[in-house]
Parts: structure tokens; C-alpha cells; sequence
């Protein structure tokens, strides 16, 4: 074999390069999703259905009744009352974010809503969290408000019955006294 | 094999932008459009939909899922999407019918292009180790192109400025044009430069809004009783990702994938090029070596108003309006992406026999 090497063979091998990419953004939430902002800043938790009796009313909404494809065109005041559709336990600190695990993140379903959002929950035993525990959000201060879900600083049991698994996503606005 | 027609197109106005309206709100008026056309009440009556979207444009990731949303999509539906243009989706849903698996199928493109500087966005399309990094912008390499044109005397800037004002002029009768107006080309020329060669004029606007179609089997659309256009042939063929790898004064790969649709036999009566850049309207025109007889980008072409992800899908959808009209009896869409002519998409239209 010749003495001589490669141009490969001569250099280190590079694995990897750094190219970081910023990329700035005006970004907006889009019509429907504007409308559910703004009662937000007014401490009000809205969903959005089809102007249908008994159209699925989502919360929060994008715009669609994904079901159909067609437009929510109606609001639907919720309660602020809600149902834990499912959670997880994060024991993993996000880089950023101010708050220390563990903390709970819950799938939430208001009452008088057909889907759940994600918030957290708190002033609660992590280990007792439960599907179909009943919780109540506590919201910031009033002069605290404004277009945005953290409103809701997060969501407190409360002492009421279980929602069973198949009413979970089923309750009307007024809860479980129907 | 089974032959494929459009039976269905509809488009949404290009505005520069579409303000709080998100994707969805995008998609939801074009798609209820193009059902009515076909006489259809959402993708259920379908049997594929496939869509053509780019998370980059809006710097939200998963976009696309939310178009979803616009279908109506319980109970399940079967589903696809590329991150290109909707063209190549009217690419894929041909082959899914090609196959067999389906009958028809509804394609949509939607982009909003506005939150974002789109030719930095389209920069990180380029190879990610050393045109990426550089941020080198798409009028920038366009730029460089006409250049080429200019300094090997293979156009003048007077050729260009010709290309923008025939835009301007076919736009009038363009109701979704952005950029419309008896506009000449000394006055084109008048302009200053903006990132010489080009003038503003010469770069397609930034457009947001969306464009869907139907297609489907020629016995479908004669069940359904719907004019169509045949789809007789498409091919897309695609270059080097290097820029200084090819010749960037002609378009070879446009060229093959004519071929292979079948350009030359027959007469091409129209033709649409997807030309975000005046000069490129040229390379694709000779490429091709259309002449007087072509009609070409009677719509005004993208310099009009350039919905990415949804502008290649609209050429096809412009040369249908046309074959249905009776305007035209035979025609080519194309459509391109990637820098400078990279990627290109070759489809070949006919008026159908009557039902």
C-alpha cells in the first residue's frame, strides 16, 4: 500500500457542523380562536360548535368542526368547572419554563364541552390525580387578564362525585346536576 | 389504465395577507366551493384526499393537521399530504387511482405566506451544508440567473420587462390576481432595479390563500354528468440541488418531463408556467419551444399572485377552466419548485369526449 494518504485520511472526520436557524414570525391565532381570546380577557372560557342542536362544542376552538369540516360559527359559553379526561405526572424540568416538577398536566374537559384542552393542575396530592376527578380553575387576578389561556393559573380538585369514564366529555354547562 | 379527468377547480384570491384568518379558515371557504361544483358534500364522497403544504411558511409545526379539519374527516378517512406544492398531491392522487385504490380524489394547497420573510424561509430549503447556512435567499439565486441570461445575451431586460406587463395585462380578467393593470413594459422598465438584475416587478408577490381540485375517473365524471378535462399525461423530473451544477439558462428537466407527458403529440393551445420570476417564464417557454400558437399564462402566471404550496396546483386548475370553456382543447400546467427552475412537473390536458 503507498505512504501516501488520502485527502480523508489526513483530515479529521467531521460529524456534524453547526447551522442554527432563526426564523422570525407574525404569528396569528386565526378568526375563531380570536373570538375564544377575547372572552378570555374577559375571565369567560367559550367554546365554538356548528349552529346545530347538539353540535360537538370544542374548547378551545380553531376554526372547524373537524367532524364535518364545517365552520363553528356559534359560541357556547362553558363553565370553568371541568373533568380530567386523562393526565401525566412531568418529574423532567422544561428548560424555560418557571414551573418545578413534579407538576401535573392534565386533558381537561370543561362542562359543556366536548373536548379537552390541556392545562395544569395544582393545590392537589400528585399521587391521588385521577380520570374523572372534578376541578375548578383558579384564575389570576382580574387586572392580570389578558388573550391567553394562562389566565387560568391552573385547574384545584374539587369536592364533588366521579364522572364516570363513558359521561366524561358528555357533561352539560351546568355539571353534574345536569 | 383507466383514464383520469378534472372535474373540479376552485381557487381563493390571492391577498398579500389574509390577516387573523388561520389555514383552516383558509381552506374551508375554497373546499366548500369546489364541493358544490361537483356536486359533492364533503371528502367522504371521495375515496382519497391528498394535500400540499409547507410548516415552514407559517413557522408552525403540524400545520397540515389542521386542514384536516376542513374536511370532515368522521368517520376516518384515507388521507395523504407531501410538503410541496398541491401539484405534486394531484401527482400522488393520480397514481392512487392509477393503482386501482381509489375512483377520486380531492387535492387542496393552502400556504400563509405572510407571517414569515418568505425567500429567507425558502432559503433552508436549500442542501443544508452550504447554501443553508448562508441564508442565500430565492431572489437572490434568481437574481443570479437572469444574470446568466443577460451576460450570455440570451435575453435583454427589455424580454423581462415584456414578461411582466403581458401578466399585468392577462390579470384583468383574473379575478383571484393580486397584481393586475395596463402596465407597459418601458414603464416596467422605468422602475428601479431591486436586486439587479430584477425589479420588483420581476419577482412574484407574496400571496396568502389556498386552491383545491377533483379529479377522478373519466366513467366517474361521466356518472356525475361534470364537464372535464382529461389528464392524458404528467412527469416531474428533478436537478441537481447544486445550483452551479446545471445550466440555469435552460430547463432540461421541464424539457424530459414534457416529453414524457406526451407535449408533442398534439398541439399545445395554452400553456401555464409556474415562473415566480419573469426571465424564468422565458428558459420554460423556449425549453420547450412553444411558439406564437401557445397562449401562454392567460391567467397572468404566479408574477400575478403566488400562493406557494397552491400556485402549481392552480396552473393545472387554470388550464381545466379553460379546457371547459372551450377555450382551449388542449393544454400544459406545469409547475416547479426548489431554486431556479430545480424541480419540475409536467402535466398534459385535453377536453373529454362528451358524456
Amino acid at each position: 500500500m503507498s505512504e501516501e494518504k488520502s485527502m480523508s485520511e489526513q483530515h479529521e472526520i467531521i460529524t456534524g457542523i453547526e447551522a442554527p436557524i432563526y426564523l422570525k414570525y407574525n404569528f396569528t391565532a386565526g378568526a375563531a380562536p380570536t373570538r375564544f381570546l377575547a372572552q378570555l380577557k374577559k375571565g369567560k372560557l367559550t367554546g365554538q360548535c356548528r349552529a346545530e342542536p347538539g353540535a360537538p362544542v370544542y374548547v378551545p376552538p380553531r376554526g372547524s368542526c373537524p367532524a364535518t369540516g364545517l365552520p363553528t360559527e356559534q359560541e357556547v359559553e362553558v363553565s370553568d368547572k371541568a373533568t380530567v379526561q386523562s393526565f401525566t405526572i412531568v418529574h423532567i424540568p422544561i428548560p424555560g419554563n418557571p414551573i418545578e416538577p413534579p407538576f401535573v398536566v392534565a386533558n381537561l374537559v370543561a362542562d359543556g364541552a366536548n373536548i379537552s384542552f390541556i392545562h395544569l393542575m395544582s393545590e392537589c396530592d400528585n399521587a391521588e390525580v385521577h380520570i374523572g376527578q372534578r376541578v375548578q380553575a383558579i384564575w389570576k387576578p382580574e387586572d392580570e387578564w389578558d388573550y391567553a389561556m394562562d389566565n387560568i393559573k391552573y385547574f384545584k380538585p374539587i369536592d364533588e362525585p366521579d364522572v364516570p369514564v363513558e359521561q366524561i366529555g358528555k357533561l352539560p354547562v351546568t355539571g353534574l346536576e345536569g | 389504465m383507466k383514464e383520469i379527468a378534472i372535474v373540479g377547480y376552485q381557487q381563493s384570491d390571492c391577498v398579500s395577507d389574509a390577516g387573523a384568518l388561520n389555514e383552516v379558515e383558509l381552506i374551508i371557504p375554497v373546499l366548500e366551493r369546489v364541493f358544490e361544483q361537483v356536486g359533492i358534500s364533503n371528502a367522504q364522497d371521495v375515496d382519497f384526499v391528498c394535500s400540499g403544504s409547507c410548516d415552514y411558511l407559517q413557522g408552525a409545526a403540524f400545520a397540515f393537521v389542521l386542514g384536516v379539519d376542513a374536511l370532515g374527516a368522521v368517520p376516518p378517512i384515507k388521507e395523504s399530504h407531501v410538503e410541496m406544492d398541491a401539484a405534486w398531491a394531484f401527482y400522488e392522487s393520480i397514481l392512487k387511482i392509477r393503482m386501482g385504490h381509489a375512483d377520486s380524489a380531492l387535492i387542496y394547497g393552502f400556504g400563509k405566506s405572510s407571517p414569515g420573510e418568505l425567500p429567507i424561509v425558502l432559503s433552508q430549503q436549500l442542501d443544508p451544508y452550504y447554501l443553508a447556512p448562508q441564508w442565500v435567499d430565492t431572489i437572490s439565486l434568481a437574481a443570479l440567473q437572469a444574470r446568466l441570461m443577460l451576460d450570455q445575451g440570451k435575453i435583454t431586460e427589455r424580454d423581462m420587462a415584456e414578461v411582466v406587463a403581458r401578466s399585468r395585462r392577462n390579470a384583468l380578467n383574473n379575478p383571484h390576481a393580486q397584481l393586475k393593470g395596463d402596465v407597459t413594459a418601458d414603464e416596467v422598465l422605468a422602475e428601479e432595479t431591486y436586486l439587479s438584475p430584477l425589479r420588483k416587478a420581476d419577482i412574484c408577490p407574496v400571496s396568502d390563500g389556498a386552491s383545491a381540485a377533483v379529479i377522478c375517473t373519466v366513467e366517474k365524471a361521466q356518472e356525475w354528468g361534470l364537464p372535464y378535462a382529461v389528464i392524458t399525461g404528467i412527469d416531474h423530473i428533478i436537478e441537481s440541488h447544486n445550483p452551479g451544477m446545471r445550466d440555469l439558462t435552460d430547463s432540461v428537466s421541464t424539457r424530459k418531463a414534457a416529453e414524457n407527458a406526451g407535449m408533442g403529440e398534439g398541439k399545445v393551445d395554452v400553456a401555464e408556467f409556474y415562473a415566480p420570476f419573469s426571465h424564468q417564464e422565458i428558459i420554460l417557454t423556449r425549453a420547450l419551444g412553444l411558439g406564437d400558437d401557445t397562449s401562454i399564462n392567460p391567467s397572468g402566471g404566479v408574477l400575478a399572485g403566488n400562493l406557494m404550496m397552491a400556485s402549481g396546483l392552480s396552473r393545472i386548475g387554470e388550464v381545466f377552466n379553460r379546457i371547459v370553456r372551450g377555450e382551449a382543447d388542449r393544454g400544459l400546467a406545469h409547475t416547479t419548485s426548489g431554486p431556479c427552475l430545480q424541480h419540475n412537473l409536467v402535466a398534459i390536458l385535453e377536453k373529454g369526449e362528451a358524456a
